[in-house]
């Protein structure tokens, strides 16, 4: 076939799927910068008010706004919060399942499995009721019946990342336990033989060799984390009492569909947009110089 | 002896993790009065299922069940053939656009789906004006998005397993007289197949799980809401109907569950083969 045949069924094949991104993500990004720079509230909406050009109003308005910058603050502390405990118990647990037998391991990675698959909404009730202040099992075990998880806002914040690291550890486990399981015996058996300690063995053999898997894993939950929306939204009851619980995809939300303020919404997607990009750059970044290939 | 140590450790923490699912499930089953019980015990004497009858007729949970089902099977049913179709182009072929194209995917993968709610739901408004069936409270909007955020990832990874099927079949099979498009359905569509399941797995779950648009979407329609938010319907400030909530959880979750189970070993091996494409 010549090549200008091949361009032309290529395209062909192409087609829906340029279609679908182009008109579904493509547009809607374009979109999402363009309604930031406009004062777009409930009158917009109805059409009874004309558009006005703002600039970069929303973001000077927001850039001022105290709430704004507490809201970071809480979104960068939550998803740090839920990224080194996700880390931290994943690579714990996946070192323990190196050390037991096939069957307490398998026991082990099928309740990880259930965590895992969990839709975030399911979760997120069956958090609650559990820790529900009149009939939650947690409560009745500690024996502090009435007690109120959601109802102070440290409380409430450590309870959804609780959640969060439930179901998002078994990732980090599953994929690191990979990682160990693909280390060759030999070198494991060398550091052995030189007299190197457990621990030692951990730390100068082990680690550096999953330093590739560490970095992939560690970089997707920090833009997982980052982002969560369901859990904040169900456990909190939309961000907490007086908004005290928001992180910034909830506070995007809430701008826009609740307080209608559509622009400033759209403001707060943008700066998200370009913390994410940036932290992905860095991701990819890393990931060329630890060798990897795209 | 300390292996014994370190093997129960490992089940407690497994009893733990597993614990909430436990609880979801037991609670489905309890009568309503061990539910709200100021002192709770983890077990029932007294199964009932009528959790799941209230979860079913009250709020009318087959509905959103079937209605979660179809924009998920659509979702997935259009991932395939849209992202097999476009996988094969980019592998397949050389034309000039081909690399940007790719790195384009790559970029899109890393946009923040979440964020562009605003602009989706002034599109889907717009859309819905002259075509409602996939405008605003209408689950066809639903299957759009949901298709549109799974097809980067899914042409992304069929792209390895089209590029292993060697292209001497391909000239075998023209030279056997197949046409062009006999190839692609009856030879190449049945070797990528692993690659689709393990796709589609991933576009299903997307699409069951999502809370975020099916709440920004459907606001008015009720009868066009999903898994997810109808399980808020039950999620009252004073008094949760906690029993009919899990009965839901449990429903919501279980086919999520059986498809990981059923998948997860083609799952491992299909994103293997992505990585190493």
């Amino acid at each position: 076939m010549t090549a200008k045949g091949q361009g032309r069924t290529a395209f062909a094949y192409l087609a829906p799927a340029l279609l679908v991104l182009g008109g579904l993500l493509a547009y809607p990004i374009y979109q999402l910068v363009l309604i930031s720079l406009f004062d777009y509230g409930q009158e917009q909406v109805s059409g009874g008010a004309p558009l006005e050009f703002l600039g970069l109003g929303n973001y000077q308005k927001l850039l001022g706004d105290q709430q704004f910058w507490t809201v970071l603050g809480q979104t960068v502390g939550f998803a740090a919060v839920c990224v080194v405990g996700t880390l931290l118990v994943g690579a714990f647990l996946a070192i323990l399942a190196t050390r037991v037998r096939t069957w307490v391991r398998m026991t082990l990675f099928l309740a990880a499995l259930g965590a895992w698959s969990t839709p975030a909404v399911a979760g997120s009730t069956i958090w609650l009721f559990l820790f529900d202040a009149n009939f939650g099992f947690v409560n009745e075990v500690l024996g502090i019946q009435g007690f109120s998880w959601t109802f102070d806002k440290w409380t409430a914040f450590g309870l959804v990342a609780a959640q969060v690291i439930w179901c998002s550890f078994p990732f980090v486990m599953v994929t690191l336990y990979a990682g160990i399981k693909a280390i060759p015996g030999e070198v494991l058996e060398a550091a052995a033989l030189d007299g190197a300690s457990a621990f030692r063995t951990a730390w100068s053999v082990i680690l550096p060799l999953l330093r590739p898997i560490i970095l992939v894993v560690t970089i997707q939950s920090i833009i997982w984390d980052f982002k969560v929306f369901t859990q904040i939204y169900v456990m909190t009851n939309g961000g907490g009492i007086a908004g005290r619980n928001l992180v910034l995809n909830v506070y995007a939300y809430q701008q826009a569909f609740a307080a209608s303020e559509y622009g400033l919404g759209a403001a707060i997607g943008v700066v998200m947009t370009v913390l994410l990009l940036g932290i992905t750059m860095f991701y990819l970044r890393a990931l060329k110089r630890s060798g990897e290939v795209l | 002896m300390r292996r014994w140590l370190t093997e129960g450790f490992v089940l407690v923490i497994a009893a733990v993790v597993a614990f909430p699912l436990f609880w979801m499930v037991l609670s489905a089953f309890k009568p309503e009065d061990e539910i709200i019980s100021a002192d709770p015990v983890p077990w029932t004497t007294r199964p009932t299922l009528d959790s799941f009858t209230r979860a079913l007729t009250v709020a009318n949970f087959g509905r959103y069940f079937v209605n979660s089902i179809v924009v998920a099977l659509i979702v997935v049913a259009l991932s395939i053939l849209i992202s097999f179709l476009a996988a094969t182009a980019l592998t397949r072929f050389r034309f000039r656009s081909r690399t940007t194209l790719l790195i384009m995917l790559l970029v899109v993968q890393m946009v923040p789906v979440e964020a562009l709610t605003v602009p989706l739901f002034f599109l889907m408004r717009s859309v819905g004006d002259s075509v409602p069936v996939f405008g605003l409270n209408h689950l066809g909007s639903l299957v759009l998005v949901h298709l549109a955020f799974s097809l980067p990832f899914a042409i992304w990874m069929l792209r390895g397993f089209v590029a292993a099927v060697p292209v001497e079949l391909e000239e075998a099979a023209t030279l056997d007289g197949a046409s062009r498009f006999r190839f692609l359905w009856q030879v190449l569509f049945p070797l990528v197949a692993p690659g689709l399941v393990a796709t589609s797995v991933l576009s299903f779950i997307h699409a069951w799980n999502d809370f975020l648009f099916a709440k920004t979407f459907i606001i008015s329609a009720v009868e066009n809401q999903t898994l997810p938010l109808a399980l808020q319907v039950f999620v009252k400030p004073d008094q949760n109907d906690w029993g009919a909530i899990m009965a839901g959880s449990t429903l919501m979750t279980i086919p999520v569950l059986i498809f990981f189970i059923f998948v997860q070993r083609r799952l491992v091996s299909g994103l293997a083969g992505a990585v190493k494409g």
